[in-house]
């Protein structure tokens, strides 16, 4: 137990902890519109995430090539919402198959809700395993030697090319702010707030809502429930590819598998708060960065993950529907 | 896929129709089938590349998690994705007590970790079975992932090393003397396959009943006959008071509490059992050919694949579980030869399996007769294109 080192780290642990648990919340509003419209925890959105990741970095390597460089985020902001608009877009359209190949086939013969979890459980496997194999599938096709920027070594930790180097923005005490937390912070937030005011105000939002609420009544007023399933996914694919960007410049590494881990916190975030409530996501990811990093702090680093799990069962005794605890359908307008 | 459904139903609809000392009979010849089988070594079935013993030891150990697992999910409806716990602390029990740091004998060591197994469950339940439904899920998965990080994190149980040589269960007959004599009290030879002509393989012998390192089958037959007394008890506890007061629950809690079930302390019973299994499981496992555990050992992943087992075999049917288990633990190792496509492949099988058998491959028989009387009750108020849905 070291709470000296907390105390005299705090700012920086508590921004740096933000940051990452936008990254989290981000995630979080995937799983938690989903759960909201459909009831189903959409195990296969950690790979949604993976794939924006991955196409921030294809991203990288497609315009600026293999040779690593450090340089500042001022430099590096016109790639990057060039790779913001890829990941989105990549995610987006991966969550669109998990909806099309995992779901509907089931929702559509009427099957057990634990069934379409299994069912999201082998998307995952199948999405994650597809990744790590993706040399072989493109030697398939011949394009090996054409693509090998983007395939080889598909198994391994795959780092950025344009290491972004934060600089000092302003000081808190000591420690000195640095923009690229800043600017992972806000540009979540910004996120954020669009997607809550989208499902607040907009036609769309309104139909969400209405499913989430009851899904036969909206039927009946004449609410399309399977365009707003899909349009559900799209947008939580979306705020996935969103935070993957961040993800990749906080981290700037990824791997096949890096979404499991993530995707278990994100999920975690979403119940913290309340899960099928956006708004809980944005609270509950953004606690669960904090005190993750303050537990880290105190504890050592390998207690990190204990900490966050023991901080959500204390939560769920207290209120055992999340932080809160208001439902997707629940929100007024 | 459609055939095979409708195989799989013929199947158990004519088991169930069969006199009773028939049904026995066959249940014997199955369960005499299974002991044999590492011996028999039959064609395509045989793991070529992997010990075939070793391979079945690991599909016992997972039917019997997954048996252990359905009480809880199937029959209790409480989804649990951190089951690997419990296994975990089965088996680090073992390891601590008879070899890390203390030397006690392995069948003392047994029942004690499956009552420090059963109580880590009640521990744990205790405050979790408060929150319902994916609340529940996600606080277990929790669960499993603290256990799992206090012993990677813990110098006094090994640590991220594990811990290693843990003693096998005690031989049957004379020791074995290296270099020449076996011990143990017979021998009993393999069989080998020329296409389909058997021979006996004279380089494969198992001695009756040494725990070493030359055959894994003694394991697996030792798992065996716990899975066996497991389903027994398991259909004694399903068919009594307990059984449909976790059936009550399932279907409904409020219902069930209000007709007098105390809901909470039959959640809390599921939980302890299903624990109280894992950690046998978990026990043998740690003291089977490998002797040799470590935090590695118990992946968060493995969790959710015991989950994959219970509900691929249909949620709440016994045989469904070990069908499930050993689909789960067996084709992975059958197919090695596709080595890395295996979880590719894996994984496109769990999302094409609900679509043809949304129950599950062997659901629980109320399932189909309560499927049957919803339909009947929609035909008689007139709808037809009703969907019922179980569970």
């Amino acid at each position: 137990m070291d709470f000296s080192f907390l105390f005299t780290n705090i700012v920086e642990l508590t921004i740096t902890g933000l940051a990452i648990g936008a990254v989290y919340s981000l995630v979080a509003l995937g799983y938690t519109m989903v759960y909201g419209v459909l009831q189903l925890i959409n195990f296969a959105h950690s790979e949604v995430f993976m794939y924006g990741t991955f196409a921030v970095a294809w991203v990288f390597v497609f315009l600026h090539g293999t040779v690593p460089v450090t340089q500042s985020l001022g430099s590096t902001i016109g790639l990057l919402v060039v790779a913001l608009l890829a990941a989105m877009a990549l995610s987006a359209a991966i969550a669109l198959v998990i909806e099309r190949v995992a779901y509907r086939p089931l929702l559509k013969r009427g099957a057990p809700r634990l069934m379409a979890l299994i069912s999201a459980i082998g998307a995952s496997f199948a999405l994650s395993e597809l990744m790590g194999l993706r040399d072989r599938v493109v030697g398939w096709v011949g394009l090996r030697d054409n693509l090998d920027n983007y395939v080889s070594k598909a198994r391994d930790t795959y780092s950025n090319p344009v290491t972004i180097q934060p600089d000092t923005v302003f000081h808190v005490g000591s420690y000195g702010v640095k923009n690229v937390d800043i600017m992972v912070i806000v540009a979540a937030l910004l996120m954020m707030i669009a997607l809550d005011q989208f499902v607040r105000r907009t036609r769309f939002g309104r139909g969400m809502r209405a499913v989430a609420q009851d899904p036969d009544s909206a039927a009946l007023m004449g609410v399309n429930a399977s365009r707003i399933v899909r349009g559900t996914f799209v947008l939580g694919g979306m705020m996935a590819g969103a935070a993957a960007t961040l993800y990749m410049v906080k981290i700037g590494s990824t791997r096949q598998d890096s979404g499991f881990i993530l995707g278990v916190k994100a999920f975690t975030a979403a119940v913290l708060g309340g899960i099928g409530n956006l708004r809980g996501a944005l609270v509950g990811g953004l606690i669960l960065g904090v005190a993750e990093n303050y537990g880290a702090g105190i504890f050592g680093t390998q207690w990190k993950d204990v900490v966050s799990f023991v901080l959500l069962i204390l939560i769920l005794l207290v209120r055992p529907s999340g932080l809160l605890g208001e439902s997707l359908g629940k929100a007024r307008a | 896929m459609g055939v095979v459904r409708t195989y799989l139903d013929r199947m158990a609809r004519r088991y169930a129709a069969l006199p009773r000392p028939a049904r026995l009979a066959l249940i014997v010849l199955l369960v005499i089938f299974f002991y044999v089988l590492p011996l028999l070594r039959p064609p395509i079935i045989t793991t070529e590349q992997i010990d075939f013993g070793g391979v079945m030891f690991g599909v016992a150990a997972t039917a019997l998690v997954a048996v252990g697992l359905n009480i809880v999910i199937g029959y209790a409806g409480l989804l649990d994705l951190g089951y690997i716990g419990f296994y975990l602390v089965g088996a680090y029990t073992t390891g601590v007590l008879t070899a890390y740091h203390f030397a006690w004998p392995f069948f003392l060591v047994l029942p004690l970790a499956v009552v420090v197994t059963m109580a880590t469950g009640v521990l744990l339940g205790w405050p979790t079975l408060r929150v319902r439904g994916d609340y529940l899920a996600i606080v277990t998965l929790g669960f499993g992932e603290i256990i799992r990080l206090i012993v990677t994190n813990v110098g006094w149980l090994g640590a991220a090393a594990g811990i290693k040589d843990i003693p096998h269960p005690p031989n049957i007959g004379p020791a074995p003397k290296p270099p020449f004599d076996q011990g143990g009290l017979f021998s009993i030879p393999s069989l080998q396959w020329d296409g389909i002509i058997p021979s006996i393989d004279q380089g494969r012998d198992t001695r009756f009943l040494i725990f070493g390192a030359l055959s894994a089958v003694p394991y697996y037959w030792l798992i065996l006959t716990f899975l066996i007394l497991i389903l027994f008890a398991d259909r004694l506890v399903k068919d009594s008071r307990v059984g449909r007061a976790w059936e009550a629950t399932r279907e409904d809690e409020d219902a069930a509490e209000l007709m007098g079930v105390p809901t909470f302390r039959f959640k809390l019973l599921a939980f302890a059992l299903g624990a109280a299994i894992g950690g046998l499981s978990g026990s043998l496992y740690a003291s089977s050919q490998g002797g040799y555990i470590n935090p590695q050992s118990f992946p968060l992943l493995l969790s959710i694949l015991f989950v994959a087992a219970v509900i691929v075999g249909g949620a709440g049917s016994r045989w469904g579980a070990i069908v499930g288990g050993t689909l789960v633990a067996y084709l992975p190792e059958r197919f090695r030869e596709f080595a890395d496509f295996r979880l590719l492949v894996f994984g496109l099988a769990l999302m094409i399996l609900p679509v043809y058998r949304p129950q599950g491959l062997l659901p629980p028989r109320r399932t189909i007769r309560a499927r049957v009387a919803a339909k009947e009750i929609d035909q008689l108020e007139g709808r037809d294109d009703a969907q019922t849905e179980v569970l």
